[in-house]
This record gives structure tokens, sequence and C-alpha cells, in this order.
């Protein structure tokens, strides 16, 4: 049978919250860092997302419908492209004219909404949805949720959605002695296929790529295309993901990351077995191995490959929990403004940023994060949520009296979500 | 290993944090099986000496075993510093002033030989007198006691240091706990100035409590930076107990505790203060301590309307500052210039979240605090607010602020200590 390899690539950028004094609230309600976020989102626009999809263009045209890749692209980022960078709309539109590239369902927001509201989730879910078929004309069917989060119960609700599989990580703790390189099922809905990273192959490039200290730098396409091959002699697929901004952004130009691009499909090629797949594609070539239990979520974070890059510690825990404590007043008071300030201020990354992990590991997460100590995130974000949860009763007492009933909900005590214990 | 130690101060009689310092630091090195001999200007008789022999300078007769006071004086003869400083001579008049001058500064030696001095060890009027004066004595202490290595601690005891090291040979360490910019800003006294800089010139290695001590030593005193050495403070939590209190009033308090003056930023207390009054009315603000700028803050305070919600409590002793710590919900360390400042890990230990600046030498080695520029006064309300609102926040560094400061121990920085007299006799041997 035919070997696989799946390339998939995620796109994001957040919206940046603007140094938000308490000062501010009640008096300014505009949250974010235009100037940064658009500079940044130029920058990377001009070193990543335009020379890689014109590598990648290039490519598919080349190799005439062999070479195939999968990208997901948050909402988040997509409004930040129409605002400061339309052009890269464009060429993901060139990408998508060519059918050898499948688009990703994933949350609008780049969201953590999956670990408290079923309700928000699927709306995200949806909106998403509805985005990248008003942009490319396809409506995906195969999805990855924020950060690869998957649990049983997670994908029991994208089943539900309709997806017919998603993606997550191959966490050594869930696999145990088994590969990552097969497809899998849900536990609870065996229709869902699941396909997960091979997380050594992928970090080679998206990590260690530039990295002198490695061994086995510098890491060549032939190189990397015979470890590939060799871990198809046995196993089926080799699923290939990372971030998108890998290439011209994480990995310099000067690395040569973008002549290890242009040279990889080349050399994967040269083994005759092997073939570029998108997931869908996979899903119909592939027989799943087994089912798969994973009764506490995972991600594709850290050494720990769980949520507490998150949602961990106790600030993290108050934030996450003091946010979606507004979710039925922002959507009772049908306030656009309101529910897309909600939206934006879930991006996972809010949350990342006062993580207290990296005072012990993480160059990587120093890397993201644009607070000096994760105790001045939260300050930011809180003061920012202070004045979003002064909005929210506002509106919930104009809906009240306008729709002429009577919602107390500033009196009685709000109905607290429980953040869902996350296992360490 | 032998160390001859020069200090100032030494508990329970101490003013300031020098004092506290070289307590712990004893402590570790004996527990670094380093025995020291703690030299002091005055000692009472009560300061702790299961670690260390104090050894008391007002003691100390200086006896005529130096036959050649002339040949003494060679080695010593800077303890007059400054006094020559006179304008407008010609090379005939100063040669003449410099003989006078010695022969008086023998005389001066002379008349001292038999009898003791007795220093006051404070901080007075005569302060410069002191310190020439224990240098002489330190330079008799010296002759008189067996040791492998010197170590003198700030520029009090510079020169007591230099005096010992010419006339044994042996290796001088000066400890930087406080360089003359940071007490005195721009405007620095010379002569204190002076004292450091010859100190830390003579010395084998200059022992800095912090990066930020360490750059002031090499940049502004032009320093050799190979023998520049951090060693970051720690603290002594040994018999610590947490106090009880009763609170008087309903509202969270946010406390300043320390010398009042331009060194620990006071004014930029107040105007965080005034901004997070104006938006949060339930809170308090203390001020603690006395200083020359006291009554500076005090109108400063009434001029910005805000007296009925900021408070003065002038000095407060060892229980008072932890009943204070036992009061306060924020603790604010908002300094121009502190070389390593040892308060916010007392306010860590009293389970107080802290705010400290980032000009400060504890926030090198501090995680879990808040960290502003001490000019940025709106950073630092905004900081104030968030401890004050938001329970998580305060709770998340109380917890962590506790385990870190319990990790910080003497021993350690003992350790860092003796690994330099290793160095140094090491050296020396070659």
């Amino acid at each position: 049978m035919d070997k696989t390899i799946c390339l998939y690539f995620q796109v994001h950028q957040p919206h940046r919250l603007r140094l938000y004094r308490f000062f501010d609230i009640g008096k300014s309600s505009y949250y974010f860092d235009d100037f940064a976020n658009k500079t940044i989102l130029r920058r990377v626009a001009e070193r990543c997302y335009l020379p890689a999809n014109r590598i990648i263009h290039e490519l598919i045209v080349k190799y005439k419908g062999k070479f195939k890749v999968t990208y997901s692209i948050t909402g988040s980022v997509i409004d930040q492209f129409e605002k400061f960078a339309p052009e890269v709309i464009e060429s993901f539109k060139e990408l998508a004219k060519t059918g050898c590239v499948e688009f990703l369902a994933e949350t609008y927001s780049h969201s953590l909404s999956a670990l408290i509201s079923e309700e928000e989730f699927k709306e995200q879910v949806k909106l998403h949805d509805q985005k990248i078929f008003t942009l490319f004309g396809v409506k995906p069917t195969v999805f990855r949720n924020t950060e690869l989060i998957y649990s049983d119960k997670i994908g029991a609700i994208v089943a539900d959605m309709g997806y017919s599989a998603m993606l997550t990580e191959g966490a050594k703790h869930v696999l145990g002695w088994k590969s990552p390189n097969f497809l899998y099922t849900n536990a609870l809905n065996p229709r869902l296929k699941l396909l997960l990273k091979n997380f050594n192959l992928s970090d080679d490039i998206a990590f260690r790529f530039s990295n002198h200290n490695w061994t086995n730098w510098p890491l060549t396409a032939d190189k990397y295309a015979g470890w590939l091959a060799k871990a198809l002699e046995k196993d089926d697929i080799v699923n290939i993901f990372m971030d998108y901004e890998t290439f011209g952004e994480h990995q310099n130009i000067s690395t040569g990351i973008f002549d290890f691009l242009k040279h990889l499909p080349a050399e994967i090629m040269k083994y005759k077995t092997i073939q570029f797949d998108t997931p869908s594609e996979i899903c119909k070539k592939h027989q799943p191995v087994a089912p798969l239990h994973v009764p506490f979520p995972i991600s594709w974070a850290d050494e720990e490959r769980d949520t507490s890059a998150w949602i961990g510690n106790e600030l993290q825990n108050e934030a996450f929990a003091k946010l979606y404590s507004a979710e039925s007043k922002v959507k009772n008071s049908g306030d656009t403004t309101l529910l897309s300030d909600f939206r934006k201020l879930q991006e996972s990354d809010h949350f990342y940023y006062m993580c207290t992990k990296f005072f012990s590991d993480g160059a990587v997460h120093k890397y993201f994060n644009p607070y000096e100590t994760p105790y001045e995130a939260f300050i930011n974000y809180m003061n920012v949520v202070s004045d979003f949860l002064l909005r929210c009763d506002r509106a919930a007492q104009i809906t009240g009296q306008s729709g002429g009933t009577i919602i107390a909900e500033d009196k009685s005590p709000v109905k607290k979500r429980t953040v869902k214990k996350v296992k360490p | 290993m032998k160390v001859l130690m020069f200090g100032w101060e030494f508990p329970p009689h101490i003013s300031g944090g020098l004092g506290t310092a070289c307590y712990g630091l004893t402590k570790g090195l004996v527990n670094n099986d380093v025995e020291v001999l703690f030299v002091m200007p005055s000692a009472t008789g009560d300061e702790d000496q299961t670690s260390v022999r104090i050894i008391d300078a007002s003691d100390i007769e200086v006896s005529e075993r130096c036959s050649n006071v002339k040949d003494f004086l060679e080695k010593v003869q800077f303890i007059r510093i400054g006094s020559n400083m006179i304008p407008y001579v010609d090379p005939k008049e100063f040669s003449e002033m410099m003989t006078h001058l010695q022969e008086g500064q023998i005389e001066d030696f002379k008349l001292g030989i038999g009898k003791k001095y007795k220093f006051s060890g404070k901080y007075g009027t005569n302060l410069m007198e002191e310190v020439a004066r224990y240098a002489l004595v330190a330079g008799e202490i010296a002759m008189s006691n067996d040791f492998d290595i010197i170590h003198a601690h700030d520029w009090l005891t510079y020169l007591a240091g230099v005096a010992a090291k010419r006339i044994t040979g042996k290796p001088l360490v000066v400890h930087m706990h406080a360089t003359e910019f940071d007490r005195s800003g721009q405007n620095i006294n010379t002569e204190v100035y002076d004292i450091e800089r010859i100190g830390m010139r003579e010395a084998d290695v200059v022992i800095a409590v912090s990066h930020l001590t360490r750059n002031i030593v090499i940049n502004k005193y032009g320093i050799n930076p190979e023998k520049v050495v951090t060693v970051h403070n720690a603290v002594d939590f040994q018999g610590f107990q947490n106090v009880q209190v009763d609170r008087g009033v309903p509202e969270k308090i946010v406390t300043f505790l320390g010398r009042i003056t331009y060194q620990k930023g006071p004014e930029y207390f107040i105007e965080a203060a005034k901004k997070v009054i104006k938006n949060y009315p339930d809170v308090r603000f203390v001020m603690a301590g006395n200083g020359d700028l006291l009554n500076r803050c005090i109108r400063h305070v009434a001029k910005l309307k805000i007296a009925d919600r900021f408070h003065f409590t002038g000095f407060l002793k060892g229980a008072e500052v932890k009943e204070m710590f036992a009061y306060s919900d924020v603790y604010v360390m908002p300094s121009v210039s502190e070389p390593f400042g040892i308060s916010p890990l007392e306010a860590m230990r009293s389970n107080v979240p802290v705010i400290i600046s980032k000009q400060s030498g504890v926030a090198e080695v501090l995680k879990h605090a808040i960290k502003v520029d001490f000019w940025d006064i709106d950073a630092m309300a905004d900081s104030i607010y968030g401890l004050l609102s938001y329970p998580a926040l305060s709770k998340m560094a109380v917890q962590n602020g506790l385990e870190e400061v319990n990790s910080l121990k003497w021993d350690g920085a003992a350790y860092s200590v003796k690994e330099i007299y290793s160095r140094l006799l090491k050296n020396k041997k070659k």
C-alpha cells in the first residue's frame, strides 16, 4: 500500500492588547494595539506568508498535482489580513485554485472554548467555516482545534458537527508504545478519524532546524527525506504539523529554511512509494488501526503536551473564568461590538502570556511573549476584562429595560463556570 | 581558612542593612568552614558571638610595637585623605606643607600610642576622623592576629582594610554594599568617593551585591571589570515569626517602608498613590520610616489633598516593622537606586506581595515580584491596583514569593565568597 506524508501548517496572529491601565477602566473601551498588530503582521507577511506561499505555489505547479499541503488559518489572522495585508489572502486564494491545498476548520478566534463552553465552541467553528467558504469556496471537512487540543469529549463534539477527521498531537503519554504514524479513531465515536502529529520529525524542522548545537545540524532536504522514508518503512502516514511562521519568521531566511522547503518535495519523491496527501484524502485511503483513549485534554505545547501552558496557574484560571462568566450577558445583549471583543479576548495567546512555566523552561515562551513577566500580562488583561465586564453589565441592564423583561443578573450571582480541571 | 573582617556595625545595634548583611554572611561563612574575626569600631558586648569572634576596636591599644613610626605611616599615610587639597600653592610650598603634615601625623600617632580611642561607631559629624582612626587601629589588629585574608565592608572600613593589607601583605577583598552614588545621587561627597576608589583599587577582588552595583563600580570608579564579582545578598529568616494584628481600618493598605531619602524614591510612591486613590476608594497608603525628605513628602501629600488616605508612621523598630508588614496588602519599593534591597524579601516572607523598581539589585534575583521602572508612576499605580483588585494575582505572588525568598540562603552566598577567597589564596601561592 502507498505511504503518505501530510504537510500541515497553522497560520495565526493574535490581536495583541494595548497597554491598558486601570485608569482606562470605564472610560476607554478600545483594547488593541493596532500599531503593534499592524507592524508585526506586515513583517510576518513579508518574511513568511508571501514568500512561503510563492514557493508552495511554484512547487505545486512544478509537480503537477503531486505536491499537496494543508493549512488552517484562524479568523483572528484573517481579520488582520483583511485590514493590514489583503495581498496575503489573495495569495492563499491562488493556492486554493490549484486544488492541491486543503483548508481545515477550527475555532474562529483561536480560542480555548472547547475546554469550557460547548455552545461558544460550536458558534466559533461555524463562523470560521463560513469565512473559509466565502474566501476559498470550499467547506472544510477536517477539523483542527486550537493548539491541537483534543480529548475524547472534544472529539465527540466535533464528530457530531459532521467532521470526518481531526488533527491532534501524537503525545507520548497517550500513545505509550503505539506509533503516531497510523490513522486512529475517537474513543467515543469511531466515525471520527484522528491524525497524529509526529513531533520528532515536525520539531526537527520547526525548532531544531537552525540549532548549531544539534548533532544533525545542518539539516538538508535529502537527509530529512531519508528519515521520512525510514519512518515509513513499517508505518503508514507521517504527519508533519507546524506553525507556518516557521518559514522565514521563527527560522530566519538566512538559515536556509526556504531552500530546504524548495528541495524537500523532489527529495521525498525519489522514494517512489511515498505520496503527499491532505487529511481528507488520507482518511479515504487509509484504514484506522485502533481507537485512541484521551480522557484528559492534550495539546502540542511544551514537554507536558497538556493544556497547562494556557490554563494551569491561578492567574490563568482566574482570567479564563472571569472572561467566560460574561458569555450569557454578551449573547443576550445582541451587541455585535461586545461579541467581537469577547471573541478577541478569547484568543489563547492572552493566556499563554500569563504562563509561569517559562521561568524554568522555555526560550519558546519568551519568544512569543510581549510581556516581561506573567504578572504584567495578567494585570493588563484583567484591566481590559474589568472594563469589558462593566460594558456587559451595562448592556444587560439596557436589554433588560427595552425588552420589558427583568434580567436581574447584576443582583443574582453570576453562575460561575468552573474551569475544567487539567491533569498535570 | 581564617578571615579578618572589618565591619562598622553588627546586630543587635544596627541602623541599616549593612549590619544584617554582615551577620548573615559571617554565619554563612562559618557554615562553610571559614573562621571569621569580625572587627567593629564599637562593640557593646551583646552581639551574637556564636559564630564569629568580635574584636572591639575601641578596646585596642595602639602599641609601640611598630618601632618605626615613619615606616608604618608610610604605609597608611593616606588616612588624612583630602586635607592636602589646597589650591594655589607652588611646588616648594607644597613640599614644605607635606613635610609639615607628615610631622604632624607622626605627632598625632605618637600621642595615640598607648591609648585607646573611643569610637562612637555611629555615623556622626566626626565620621571622617573615626574612619581614619579605625584604619590606624586596624594596622595594630592586623599585626597582632593570625589570618589568611582580609575582607572589608563598605567605604567606612576600606581604609582599615587597606592598612591591614599594606602591613601584612595578605589579600584584600572589599565588599560594595552601597556606593556613594546610591546614597547621594549625582551630588556625591568626593571624600567618600576617593576612599571608595582607593579601597577598590588596592583590593584584589571587589564583591558587588548586584550586577547593578557592579556596573557602577566599573563605570563610575573605573575599576578593572575582571576583579569585580557579583555575589547577590541573601536573607536569614531563622526564628522569623509572622505576627498577627487586628486592623483598625477596613481598607486595604499599601506600604512604603524605608529611609525617606532621595535614593528610595518616596515621591514616586506618593504620585502613584494619588492615581490609585482617585480610582480605587477603599485603600490607604502608609509611608513608614524617617529621612531628610520626610517633611517634603508630608507637604507633597498635603498638596495633592490625599492626606486623609496617606499616613506617615515615623521610624519603625524591629517588632514594629513586622507589624507593619502584617498590616500590609501590598509592599512597594520604588527605589531610584538600590544596590540590593532586603526589605522586599522581608515583605514576601510576611506574605505580602511586592512591587519593586527595576533599578534595584534585588530585581535581579526575584521572579515573583512585579517590577516597574521607578519613574513610571502609571505602571506603579497600575500594579498596585492590580494587586488590590485581582485576588488571584496577589495570592499567586504571595505563594510563590514565600517559596522564593525561603530559597535565598546566606550559605549559598557565603559559598561564593569562599570560592573567591580560595582563588585568591591559590593565586598568591603561585
